[in-house]
C-alpha cells in the first residue's frame, strides 16, 4: 500500500516544531508499523536527510520504550498493543497517517517523536519499592502463603511496562493509572503491608510534583493502556491513600 | 598470558562457602570511598548495582535506554529455575547443577555451574521478598513449571512475564539506592571504552545519547553486565539496541573472547514473514510443556497446505509427524533448544516446512485443550460433557497460563491459535559466549568483571531454559557483590580515581576520531545495508549448522564487508545531537568484527558441541558428536585484525560429573 505520513519533526527540546508530510509506497500489510517506520527512515539516509527519530527497543510489546500518538491515539488504533505491535493490516491503501509523541507537559519532547518520561523514574525513586536488602538473608519464599487471587491480582498491576499510553491520551494528563498500579501491587501482597501507608503518600507526592493532572474518571487510559491495566488501581489507590491519612 | 581460573580447591559442595570464608572483606566506613562502575541494568546489571549499593559502594550505573526497566532482560518469558524441590519431585542442587552441565553438552565450567545450583533456591526467597508476583497455586505456595533438557519441575514464573517481573524487582532495588544517592543512574548513555591505569580498569568513556557529549567517568572497578551479541545475525530475539560493543571494548583492550561461536537457536519463535523484518519474536519454550510439535507425514498434505487447499486441522492424527515425540521417547517436545531447533530445521530441509517459504513446522495445543477440559469437567462435576465444551473449559486453563503469549502471536501473525496450530522455526536468542572471567568473574583485565549473559561461564555450549534469569540475578545479587569485595579490598586506601590523565586522554581521543570519522565519512550505504548483510553470512554460514568450508568463506566476505563498511558507509547528521545512526554504527563496526572472530572460532571448533553444530561431526542419527580433544574453553586474545586473535586454552575438567555421551531418547 501506498501511504501519506504527517509526522512531527523537532530539532530537540528548545527548537519549535512542526508537522512535516512525508510518502511511503509498497507497505506491506505484514509489516509492522515501526518497520514502515524503517523503510521511511531508510529512504530519507540514502537522500541524504535527516531521519525521524523515534524510540524503540524490544519490538515485541514488553520494554515500553516505544510511544507514538498515531492518529489521536496513544499506541495507534489497535487495542491490547504498544506500537511496536500495531500491523500495517489496521490501514489501508492511500490512508494518510499523523504520527505525534506523546503528549503531556511532564513528557518533554527531546527530538521528533521521542520524549523524556524520567518523571516516572522519579515517582518509583519516591517509593517503587519493598525496603528489603537484596542479601537473600530472607525467609523460605513459601514461609507465607499469598492468595491465587492476591498473587494474581498483583500481577496483573504489575504488568504495567511504564510506557506513558496513560498520561498520553488522558486530558489531564494525569498518571493516576501508571502509580495506582505499581501502588497495587504491592498493596495486594503481605510483602508491601509494612510500607504502604509511605509508599502511597510519598508516590502521589512525587506525581504531584511533576506535575501530572488528576483523575476525573473518564477511563481513557484503560482504554488504551497496551496491557490492560484496570481503572480499579486508581480506585485501590485512593482509598490506600485516604487509609494512610487516618 | 596463562588462563588461571582461580578455582578454589575442596570438594565442590564447600567451594564456595570456603571461599566466602576466606576472601578480604572492605569494611563499611571503607566502601564510602570506593566507587564501581555497572554498565547495563538488566537482570545482572540491575541487580548487582542495588546490591552493591546497598553493601555502600558508590555505584555510576549505565543504560543506553531512557531507564533501567527497558533492559532486554525484561522480555524473558517462561520463568526462572530455581532447586528448591517444592514439588517433591527429586530435584537437588546437585540435579540442577548435572542438568545445566549435561545441557551445556559438557563444555561449561563445573565450579561456576555447582556455585549457580546452590544460590539458585536464595534467589526466589529473594523476590518474593521484594513483592515480584510469582505464579500460586490454590494453596497459596508458588506454583512450578517444566523447561526442557529436564525431568523434574523446578521453574518459577509470573505468567509469560517472568523476566518482566524479575526486572521490575531489580529495578525496585535500584530505585531505593537511586533515592539514598548510592547509585548515580546515567540513562540514555553507551560506553565507548573501558580505561586502563596502570594495568586496572578504572573507568569508562561514554557518549550521552542526547546530547552527544563524550563523557569521563572514572571508578575503581568496572562491571560489565551488557547482555549477548545475538543482533550479529541482524535478526534475533535480542532487542533493537542489543549489542557487543561493551563487551568488544574490554575485548580490545585485553580481556579475552570466549567461545564466540557458541550462540542458542531458539526452536519456537514466529517464523519470518519478508526481507523488511526487522526482528523475531520468541514463543516461549514453556509452551512446549502444552503444545506437541509436528508437521505433516506426507509431502503432498504439506504441498496442499502451503497452497492453502489443505487446514492443519484437516489432518488426522495418522497424517501428522511429531517427530520430537518420535525421535526422542524420553523427552519428547521437551528436549534441549539445540536439539528442538535441528530436528526442525532436519524436517525442513527435507521439505516439510509448512508455510510459504517452508521454514515453519507446528506447534499444537489440541492435545492439551482436551486434556485440561476434561480434567476441569470433573473438577466442576459437569456430566458427560461436549466435545465443544470440554475444548472450551481447556483453552481457559491454557489462556490462564499462556494468554500473553497467544495474543502477541494473533496480533503479529493475524491467526488465532486457538482454532489453529502455532507456527513456529528457530531464531537466534542467546549467546552463550562471551568475555572469559574466572571463578571471581573477572576478566584478564584486573578490575574488569563480567557478568549476566556477557560472560561466558555457566551455559558451556548450550543453555538451558529459564537459566538465563537464574544466572543474570545469581551474578548480581549473590556472587560478584562477594568476589568484587576480595578484589577492592585493595583499594581502600587509593583515593579517589581521577579523570585527568593521560590514560582518559587517550581513551577519549580514540572514541571521539572514530565518532569525527564515521560523521564525515558521507558514504552510500546506511548502516543498517551493512548490518543486513552482516546477517545473512552469519545466518547461512554460521548459523543451525556449520561446515569448514562455509566458515571459511564467512571469513573472507566479513572480512571484505568491513573494509567496504569502512569506506562507504553513510552516518547522516552530527555528533552533538540525539543521533540514533550513529549509534547504531559504533555497534555495527564491533559486530563486523566480532562476526569474523566468531567464524573463525567455529572453524578451529572441529566437534560438534550443543549449539555449535559442524556437519562433519555428526552421529549415524544426525546427533552431535562431541570430540574429546575439544573438551576446552576457547579464550582469545585481541591481536589487531580477528585473523590473529591468538587462542589460549582452558582445559575443562569434570570431576563430579561423568562424561557421557549426551542423549534424551
Amino acid at each position: 500500500m501506498n501511504l501519506t505520513l504527517k509526522i512531527w519533526r523537532q530539532k530537540d527540546a528548545s527548537t519549535k516544531g512542526q508537522m512535516v508530510d512525508y510518502k511511503v509506497t509498497e507497505i506491506s500489510e505484514h509489516m509492522s508499523f515501526l518497520e514502515m517506520m524503517d523503510v521511511l527512515n531508510e529512504q530519507l539516509v540514502n537522500a541524504g536527510e535527516q531521519p525521524v527519530a523515534f524510540d524503540h527497543d524490544c519490538r515485541e510489546g514488553i520494554c515500553g520504550m516505544c510511544s507514538m500518538y498515531i492518529n489521536g491515539e496513544a499506541h495507534g488504533p489497535d487495542r491490547g498493543v504498544t506500537t511496536c505491535q500495531l500491523h500495517m493490516r489496521m490501514f489501508k491503501d492511500g490512508d494518510t497517517i499523523t504520527i505525534e509523541p506523546f503528549r503531556a507537559a511532564s513528557f518533554p519532547v527531546i527530538k521528533d517523536l521521542v520524549v523524556d518520561r524520567s518523571a516516572f523514574d522519579r515517582i518509583q525513586h519516591a517509593g517503587g519499592y519493598i525496603s528489603v536488602n537484596t542479601s537473600g538473608n530472607t525467609q523460605d519464599a513459601n514461609a507465607t502463603p499469598i492468595s491465587k487471587h492476591a498473587a494474581d491480582e498483583a500481577m496483573d498491576a504489575a504488568t504495567c511496562i511504564g510506557c506513558g499510553a496513560c498520561v498520553a491520551t488522558c486530558k489531564n494528563s494525569s498518571a493516576m493509572l501508571f502509580v495506582g498500579a505499581k501502588v497495587s501491587q504491592y498493596a495486594l501482597l503481605p510483602q508491601g503491608q509494612v510500607e504502604a501507608a509511605d509508599r502511597v503518600q510519598n508516590m502521589v507526592a512525587q506525581m504531584d510534583l511533576e506535575g501530572f493532572g488528576n483523575c476525573t474518571n473518564t477511563g481513557a487510559c484503560e482504554v488504551e493502556c497496551p496491557k490492560g491495566i484496570s481503572l480499579d488501581n486508581i480506585a485501590r489507590m485512593n482509598r490506600e491513600l485516604m487509609k494512610a491519612s487516618v | 598470558m596463562a588462563l588461571d581460573s582461580k578455582v578454589p580447591k575442596g570438594s565442590i559442595k564447600d567451594k564456595w562457602t570456603e571461599y566466602k570464608n576466606h576472601i578480604n572483606l572492605v569494611n563499611p566506613a571503607n566502601k564510602r570511598h570506593i566507587d564501581v562502575i555497572v554498565v547495563g541494568t538488566g537482570l545482572a546489571g540491575g541487580s548487582a548495582s542495588a546490591t552493591l549499593a546497598e553493601l555502600g559502594y558508590n555505584v555510576k550505573s549505565f543504560a543506553y535506554q531512557d531507564s533501567p526497566r527497558r533492559a532486554h532482560s525484561i522480555a524473558a518469558q517462561g520463568g526462572i529455575n530455581a532447586a528448591k524441590n517444592y514439588q517433591g519431585d527429586g530435584d537437588s542442587t546437585y540435579r540442577l547443577f548435572y542438568d545445566t552441565v549435561k545441557g551445556g553438552d559438557y563444555r561449561s565450567r563445573e565450579a561456576n555451574v555447582y556455585r549457580l545450583a546452590e544460590v539458585s533456591a536464595n534467589i526466589i526467597d529473594q523476590c518474593v521478598a521484594q513483592g515480584v508476583p510469582f505464579a500460586r497455586d490454590y494453596g497459596g505456595l508458588l506454583d512450578n513449571r517444566s523447561f526442557g533438557g529436564v525431568l523434574v519441575s523446578r521453574t518459577f514464573y509470573a505468567k509469560g512475564q517472568t523476566g518482566q517481573q524479575l526486572l521490575l524487582g531489580a529495578y525496585s532495588a535500584m530505585n531505593r539506592q537511586i533515592a539514598r544517592g548510592k547509585i548515580e543512574m546515567f540513562n540514555r548513555h553507551e560506553m565507548l571504552d573501558v580505561v586502563i591505569v596502570d594495568g586496572k580498569a578504572r573507568g569508562i568513556i561514554a557518549r550521552n545519547l542526547v546530547t552527544g557529549e563524550i563523557e569521563r567517568h572514572a571508578a575503581h572497578a568496572v562491571v560489565i553486565a551488557s547482555g549477548g551479541y545475538g543482533n550479529v545475525y541482524f535478526l534475533s530475539t535480542n532487542a533493537m539496541g542489543s549489542n557487543v560493543t561493551a563487551g568488544w571494548k574490554v575485548h580490545k583492550k585485553g580481556a579475552y573472547f570466549a567461545n564466540p561461536c557458541y550462540t542458542q537457536i531458539h526452536p519456537t519463535c514466529i517464523p519470518r514473514s519478508g526481507d523488511y523484518q526487522s526482528k523475531l519474536t520468541l514463543m516461549s519454550e514453556s509452551l512446549r510443556n502444552d503444545g506437541r510439535i509436528w508437521v505433516p507425514k506426507n509431502l503432498e498434505d504439506v504441498q496442499a497446505i502451503r497452497e492453502g487447499k489443505l487446514k492443519p486441522t484437516d489432518l488426522t492424527e495418522d497424517q501428522r509427524d511429531y517427530y520430537l515425540e518420535r525421535r526422542y521417547p524420553a523427552f519428547g517436545n521437551l528436549v534441549p533448544r539445540d536439539v528442538a531447533s535441528r530436528a526442525a530445521k532436519e524436517r525442513c530441509d527435507a521439505g516439510y516446512g509448512v508455510n510459504a517459504t517452508g521454514e515453519a513446522v507446528y506447534l499444537d495445543f489440541a492435545a492439551s485443550f482436551e486434556r485440561y477440559g476434561k480434567e476441569q469437567a470433573k473438577i466442576q462435576n459437569i456430566s458427560n460433557p461436549s466435545a465443544a465444551k470440554i475444548k472450551e473449559l481447556g483453552q481457559e486453563i491454557v489462556r490462564a497460563k499462556y494468554g500473553n503469549l497467544f495474543q502477541m502471536y494473533e496480533k503479529i501473525v493475524d491467526e488465532n491459535p486457538y482454532e489453529t496450530p502455532m507456527m513456529i522455526y528457530p531464531a537466534v536468542h542467546y549467546t552463550m559466549g562471551g568475555v572469559w572471567v574466572d571463578y571471581n568473574l573477572m576478566t584478564t583485565i584486573p578490575g574488569c568483571y563480567a557478568i549476566g549473559e556477557a560472560n561466558f561461564s555457566d551455559h558451556g555450549a548450550n543453555r538451558l531454559g529459564a537459566s538465563a534469569l537464574m544466572q543474570g540475578l545469581a551474578d548480581g545479587y549473590f556472587v560478584l557483590p562477594y568476589t568484587i569485595g576480595d578484589y577492592l579490598a585493595d583499594d581502600i586506601r587509593t583515593g579517589k580515581i581521577t579523570t585527568d590523565s593521560p590514560e582518559f586522554d587517550a581513551a577519549e581521543k580514540e572514541v571521539s576520531e572514530r565518532i569525527t570519522f564515521f560523521i564525515n565519512n558521507k558514504g552510500t550505504h546506511s548502516v543498517d545495508y551493512y548490518h543486513k548483510k552482516l546477517g545473512k553470512i552469519m545466518w547461512d554460514k554460521c548459523g543451525m549448522s556449520r561446515n569448514a568450508d562455509g566458515l571459511k568463506t564467512a571469513i573472507e566476505e566479513i572480512s571484505t564487508l568491513r573494509k567496504d563498511f569502512w569506506e562507504n558507509v553513510n552516518v547522516p547528521g552530527t555528533a552533538s545531537e540525539y543521533n540514533e545512526q550513529l549509534a547504531k554504527a559504533g555497534r555495527v563496526a564491533d559486530f563486523l568484527e566480532l562476526g569474523e572472530l566468531f567464524a573463525k572460532d567455529a572453524l578451529v571448533r572441529e566437534e560438534s558441541a550443543g549449539g555449535h553444530f559442524r556437519e562433519e561431526h555428526q552421529t549415524e542419527e544426525g546427533e552431535a558428536k562431541r570430540v574429546k580433544e575439544f573438551q576446552f574453553v576457547s579464550a582469545w586474545e585481541y591481536k589487531g585484525a580477528p585473523k590473529d586473535a591468538i587462542l589460549h586454552k582452558e582445559e575443562l575438567v569434570y570431576e563430579n560429573i561423568e562424561v557421557k555421551e549426551r542423549s534424551y531418547k
